[in-house]
């Protein structure tokens, strides 16, 4: 297991891995929300929580197709599932891996990026703990959209039609989080509920995804 | 303990493409399936791989006994040619893989990325991970293809060391491997009478 996550994470940062690619992505699209709104600081600060968590949101989704739809190709998958990993415990590394290479540098990230939306001080940390908090739902559930789809050609569009839908609780609650937490008020309760989001799908979906894997393989 | 195959009957995306296949594979024993192309044997062997299910009749010894190799090599571009076999020996649990570099003749290509390699270099490499696997039923799908003559004696010759070692391998190929002992069992009587779906195969 330690052996697939130590190669997923190596293949990432090496050239044509895609490290970096999200983030860049994310940069990107709040860089641009400023020049399409305009320069009013008490709209951008308003709406600056909802613009970090969309553009997080959209940046998870870039790399997602990549997650099995390589392994696919050049034939590890098949090798993988006759390894003696559990379809299970390969699902969730995977994921793990996609998290660490795309989420993680994504909540690490959007604090920096809060300054160009001109967000309020109080919200820094609470963008911080939101996308930490939630992020790890958005690439286990991704992880499943990608097990449903791999091996279709031109998955990657179907992916995100799957994806999006599945993604609006995680949203709405980490989104939540973030504009009560910028505007001071009680986080508990969306908190509590986006922490249950994450820890419910990372229990649940690897099983689910472990199982369309295993059909797809056929 | 044997590998052995009863009455199995396998499809491909529905459609049964052989059945009433029967066969039993001993340690240090080789089996070669012959037959034409389209006659089942890529799914015969994903079915003991165990990557899809047999509609009918059973498999035994196989499973966790199993080291298989498709068609494509698993090699991922951006790794050296130890990187990648040290992964798939960390993944099955064993840690020596220079046994499996010399034998193969990849000593010399150590640090060279998979992606550099050629076509028959990069299925030396796909075939040396087979012996980091330590497992003892190798089951191969065309294992010799884009291989030159001097190559299918190192793989022969692999081959019939994991033999005298106690192991088997049942081996998919259209070639003479130069292994006299292997035992050749054609798939063509086999061939599954031709009927529609027999069920939506995602449901099984």
């Amino acid at each position: 297991m330690i052996a697939l996550l130590t190669r997923d994470l190596r293949l990432a940062v090496r050239a044509g891995g895609g490290f970096g690619l999200g983030l860049a992505f994310f940069l990107i699209v709040t860089v641009l929300v400023p020049f399409g709104v305009g320069p009013e600081t008490g709209l951008l600060s308003r709406i600056a929580p909802g613009v970090l968590w969309i553009g997080a949101l959209l940046a998870c989704l870039l790399s997602l197709d990549r997650i099995f739809a390589l392994d696919w190709e050049d034939g590890s998958l098949d090798l993988l599932a006759t390894a003696p990993l559990p379809m299970e415990g390969i699902v969730s590394i995977k994921a793990l891996a996609h998290w660490l290479t795309t989420g993680l540098p994504l909540v690490l990230a959007a604090p920096v990026l809060g300054v160009l939306l001109s967000l309020p001080l109080e919200g820094y940390f609470w963008v911080l703990v939101s996308l930490g908090a939630g992020t790890p739902a958005l690439s286990v559930i991704g992880t499943f959209g990608a097990a449903l789809t791999v091996g279709l050609k031109r998955g990657g569009l179907l992916l995100s039609l799957l994806v999006l839908p599945l993604y609006v609780p995680t949203l709405i609650f980490g989104a939540e989080v973030a504009r009560r937490g910028a505007e001071g008020l009680a986080v508990q309760t969306p908190l509590l509920m986006l922490a249950g989001i994450s820890a419910g799908v990372i229990a649940l979906l690897p099983f689910a995804s472990a199982a369309v894997l295993r059909i797809n393989l056929r | 303990m044997n590998l052995s195959v009863t009455d199995l009957a396998v499809s491909r995306g529905g459609v049964p493409v052989l059945e009433g296949v029967s066969f039993a594979l001993a340690p240090g024993r080789a089996l070669v399936l012959r037959g034409p192309n389209g006659s089942g044997k890529t799914t015969l062997l994903r079915t003991i791989a165990g990557l899809q299910p047999a509609y009918a009749g059973r498999i035994e010894g196989a499973g966790e006994r199993i080291a298989y190799a498709a068609h494509s090599d698993g090699l991922k571009a951006m790794l050296s040619v130890t990187e990648n076999l040290r992964f798939w020996a960390q993944v099955f649990g064993t840690t020596d893989i220079s046994a499996a570099l010399r034998d193969f003749d990849l000593e010399r290509l150590e640090d060279r990325l998979a992606g550099n390699l050629s076509a028959g270099q990069k299925r030396r490499l796909g075939l040396a991970r087979m012996m980091v696997t330590g497992r003892p039923v190798w089951v191969l799908d065309e294992p010799t293809v884009s291989l030159d003559t001097a190559s299918v004696a190192l793989f022969a010759q692999a081959v019939r060391r994991h033999l005298e070692g106690g192991g088997a391998a049942l081996m998919a190929t259209h070639i003479d491997l130069g292994i006299p002992e292997a035992e050749v069992f054609d798939v063509t009587p086999f061939k599954a009478s031709p009927r529609a779906a027999l069920q939506d195969e995602a449901f099984l």
